[in-house]
């Protein structure tokens, strides 16, 4: 998962910014339930970054193909920063826990792993998840653990734009055409009932206290967000329960399995692999 | 630039952007957006991804006149030859001691 450091001519300047490397380097060493925290919210990132990377060269317009790839670059970049934290833990590199890592041990939530669909879905699937992270990152900059706290820092600027991005076009398509509004309320009603997963308090956050944001808690806060836009763009909240089985565990969900394979396969064929 | 009635693709916006405070927004390129809001966004993603700018303008293209190439000899070129029109043109007058 590295990135080539490319020199540009027109770069004015990197900023000033936390980086995986630093945190690899720092000396940090997470307890395993912060590393276990750390590898279930670096999972949901790193596999929504992996289904946005599939629009590129596929959205309505290349300024869209821009834009999706900038938020699934974003994210992978926050995967970074928290596999590389939770690896930490136990002597092991980003690479090994995004590459070798079987697939039941995964803690991704189910919503990021469900298919892009058309661009109605994928909005309504970001509308959903980047207000959720919105909530989850802007309390956990007050994270007991300060690895956490920088790390959230850092991605909330980001997530902040990834939530623009994703109301405004949830508004676009809401009141734009009789078809763009059916798309994109036919893609809540597909995602819906992957919402209460996001909210559920699973293992190993419950034992955290301070270091955790405590995913019951960000439910009222998202959730009214959420009811806001969608009935500013016309649209109806899908009146469904959570499906079964919100743990995290991947055994209720057929899609992370073929993420999975096709993310993993050139890493595991070439061990050691640069490109 | 034609007006973009094309309905297949989105109009064409031109983007300036202001590097710093102080300094002048400066035309960056164009990009394709569904609308003025999207425009200021999809500029951000297109023009500002090294920390280039601290304000983004965008204009319709359509909204641009601008001067016609062939008529360069008209527009620009009359100004050749009219040094009276430099400051550098006029001597200093002795009675003035500061300029």
């Amino acid at each position: 998962m590295s990135f080539a450091s490319h020199d540009s001519a027109t770069r004015q300047s990197q900023g000033e910014a936390i980086t995986a490397e630093e945190i690899a380097a720092s000396g940090a060493k997470a307890e395993d339930a912060t590393a276990r925290y750390a590898l279930l919210l670096g999972d949901d990132a790193l596999i929504l970054s992996q289904r946005l990377g599939a629009w590129v060269s596929r959205a309505p317009e290349l300024e869209e193909d821009v834009a999706l790839a900038n938020i699934a670059l974003d994210l992978l970049g926050h995967a970074r920063f928290l596999l590389t934290y939770a690896g930490t833990a136990w002597d092991k590199s980003e690479d090994d826990l995004a590459y070798f890592r079987p697939e039941e041990d995964f803690r991704s939530c189910r919503l990021v792993e469900q298919e892009n669909g058309d661009f109605g879905k994928t909005i309504a699937r970001q509308l959903i998840f980047s207000f959720y992270q919105h909530e989850l990152y802007s309390r956990l900059v007050h994270s007991t653990d300060t690895t956490l706290a920088a790390i959230a820092e850092k991605a909330l600027k980001e997530v902040d734009y990834h939530q623009d991005h994703a109301a405004q076009w949830m508004l676009r398509l809401g009141l734009g055409t009789q078809e763009s509004a059916r798309r994109v309320q036919a893609g809540l009603d597909s995602v819906w009932s992957y919402v209460e997963e996001l909210f559920t308090d699973v293992e190993p956050i419950t034992e955290l206290g301070d270091i955790a944001v405590l995913p019951s808690t960000l439910r009222e806060p998202t959730l009214t967000r959420l009811h806001q836009v969608i009935e500013q763009a016309g649209l109806s909240i899908p009146d469904m329960s959570g499906a079964h089985g919100a743990d995290r565990s991947g055994r209720h969900s057929e899609q992370r399995g073929l993420i999975l394979a096709e993310m993993q396969v050139l890493a595991r064929q070439h061990p050691g692999a640069t490109w | 630039m034609t007006s973009s009635a094309d309905s297949s693709s989105w109009p064409l916006w031109e983007v300036f952007i202001r590097s710093s405070r102080g300094l002048s927004h400066v035309h960056a390129g164009s990009l394709h957006a569904p609308d003025a809001t999207m425009a200021i966004r999809n500029a951000r993603d297109l023009y500002t991804r090294r920390n280039e700018g601290t304000s983004v303008w965008v204009v319709p293209a359509a909204a641009i006149m601008a001067s016609d190439p062939d008529s360069k000899g008209a527009y620009f070129e009359s100004a050749q030859g009219k040094s009276y029109r430099h400051a550098t043109y006029y001597t200093q007058s002795e009675g003035v001691k500061h300029l």
